[in-house]
């Protein structure tokens, strides 16, 4: 017997996979710009095509995360991501204990996926940092990068744009460990696929 | 203390100089950038007045006292010296009869003063300790094979006129005017047809359009000169003069963009000796003053993201292993 929730409608499903497929186009090409010519490196992509895949990868992701942002803003899919302040460290560590060891021993989900709860306090608040702190910082950063002359030259006598370039290399960094222990945590679920299939037909599926 | 001393030495060589009126005040090459430039520094100024009052004006008077006559002319550019521009030049303090003929005192200049074969660099600069580690002997060398060498009519005053040219790398405190004054040397012949065409018969270049396949093209003019490609990387020369044809120019991008970036034994030679002497760090003057895509590299932010993603490996390894255990 299983509970179905519809919980990943069409556009959420839509974004998402193009939001991953763009992802791992700039963790492929960043790795390549940022370790250009490394000496016994084997490159895969050329240095210019790289940046090439890399600027047209980061506008579409841009224009992607604006509708992201509307569209949470504008559907009953934000509601999610609110994050309420009472309980916010206790329910954290609770989730953190589960996935700690909870799940070893058979226990119960503290948070189970309801209509009204999607994430549980772990996935809401990585979710949260990943794309309203970490998303902004990135394609700001990577703007900047783009267009170099609207940068600060020198900021207390270090190049601007090598601020800038630290600060997109720090959180595309971060991301990209995000997307490793993203897709891991979507093995967690009743069978290491049934997550991955969740976000296929849009339904989340608990088994009695 | 300092302005006392660069006080004490011009008016040293100014006595001395009092003594052998057309003797060239040669600094020593580590007072060169102490002494103050400017005309009220130069002991000629006054003298060099004789020469400038045509020279140093675009329009000049042609005078016959004999018929009483008199003309306004135009001074062809080639004969023209910028006064601004050469009491700021390398040859600031010299006076025009230090390198042109005495005869060209007398006017109307005669034809054999006029047909002397001008000095050339090495005449001054060559085979002389004191310019030892200018190395102009190797830079000779390095312009005999270059593509500049086959050209008629071509030579050092081309791209480092005498009355102008100024030294910028050794002294540059911002690359950014250093970049721009050396390019602008290149592009007086390469972007001006006019001037291009009177040493050479090929077709015009466009630079712009020559230059298509090179990304985010402005942003690589306004951060590199020209001769970060167009030259052959010398160990022992501060500024490389072997200048390549532009089918040898460096086309790959990662010639530059690397941690063992050409710019560093190029564009950043002096500032990254100077550094490397200093804290021993290679490329520490692209990871602090500028940056170049693929060449700045911090160590520490590489070693802390290694580290990380390791220790994210592992636990989702541990992880796994204990999900099968525990099944």
């Amino acid at each position: 017997m299983s509970n179905r929730i519809y919980l990943y409608p069409v556009w959420i499903r839509i974004w998402h996979i193009i939001n991953a497929i763009l992802f791992l186009v700039l963790i492929f090409t960043g790795i390549a710009l940022r370790f250009a010519g490394q000496e016994n490196a084997v490159s895969l992509i050329r240095f210019d095509q790289a940046v090439a895949w890399h600027n047209v990868a980061a506008i579409i992701l841009t224009a992607s995360y604006v509708i992201f942002v509307i569209g949470n803003a504008i559907s009953r899919n934000g509601r999610y991501y609110r994050i309420k302040k009472e309980n916010f460290w206790t329910e954290l560590i609770a989730q953190f204990k589960f996935y700690a060891f909870g799940m070893f021993r058979k226990e119960k989900h503290p948070f189970p996926v309801n209509e009204e709860r999607k994430f549980n306090p772990l996935q809401k608040i990585s979710y949260v940092l990943a794309m309203y702190a970490g998303m902004p910082v990135l394609i700001i950063t990577g703007f900047g990068l783009l267009f170099p002359e609207i940068l600060i030259q020198q900021f207390f006598g270090i190049s601007g744009l090598l601020i800038t370039d630290v600060l997109h290399f720090s959180i595309g960094f971060i991301l990209s460990v995000f997307l490793i222990v993203h897709v891991y945590t979507c093995t967690l679920g009743q069978k290491p696929g049934t997550l991955f299939k969740s976000m296929m037909n849009g339904y989340h599926e608990e088994h009695d | 203390m300092k302005i006392a001393l660069t006080s004490l030495i011009v008016a040293l060589i100014s006595v001395i100089s009092l003594t052998d009126k057309h003797a060239p005040v040669l600094q020593e090459p580590q007072d060169e950038y102490q002494v103050e430039k400017g005309r009220e520094n130069n002991i000629f100024a006054e003298d060099n007045e004789n020469c400038l009052v045509c020279h140093g004006e675009e329009y000049y008077q042609l005078s016959d006292t004999a018929q009483d006559k008199s003309e306004r002319r135009i001074m062809p550019s080639n004969y023209y010296v910028d006064r601004d521009e050469y009491y700021q030049s390398n040859h600031w303090s010299f006076g025009c009869l230090d390198c042109h003929p005495y005869d060209f005192e007398k006017f109307p200049h005669p034809t054999s003063a006029r047909l002397e074969e001008p000095f050339h660099c090495n005449d001054c600069h060559g085979f002389d300790e004191q310019y030892a580690h200018y190395h102009f002997d190797e830079i000779t060398e390095e312009y005999n094979e270059s593509v500049h060498d086959d050209i008629e009519g071509f030579s050092c005053w081309k791209c480092h006129d005498p009355h102008s040219y100024e030294i910028t790398i050794r002294t540059s405190e911002n690359l950014e005017e250093t970049i721009l004054y050396d390019n602008n040397i290149c592009l007086e012949c390469h972007a001006n047809y006019d001037k291009f065409q009177l040493l050479s018969s090929r077709d015009e270049i466009r630079i712009v359009s020559s230059h298509d396949w090179l990304p985010n093209q402005a942003a690589h003019f306004k951060s590199v000169r020209c001769i970060e490609c167009h030259t052959e990387i010398s160990d022992s020369l501060l500024v490389a003069h072997k200048l390549r044809p532009a089918d040898k120019a460096v086309k790959r991008c990662t010639e530059c963009h690397t941690s063992n970036s050409r710019l560093l034994a190029t564009l950043y030679k002096f500032q990254s000796k100077k550094i490397r002497n200093d804290a021993g760090f290679v490329n520490g003057v692209i990871l602090n003053q500028s940056y170049v895509i693929g060449a700045n590299r911090n160590p520490a932010i590489n070693m802390l993201s290694f580290i990380i993603f390791g220790g994210v490996v592992l636990v989702i390894i541990f992880h796994i292993f204990m999900r099968l255990i525990k099944k």
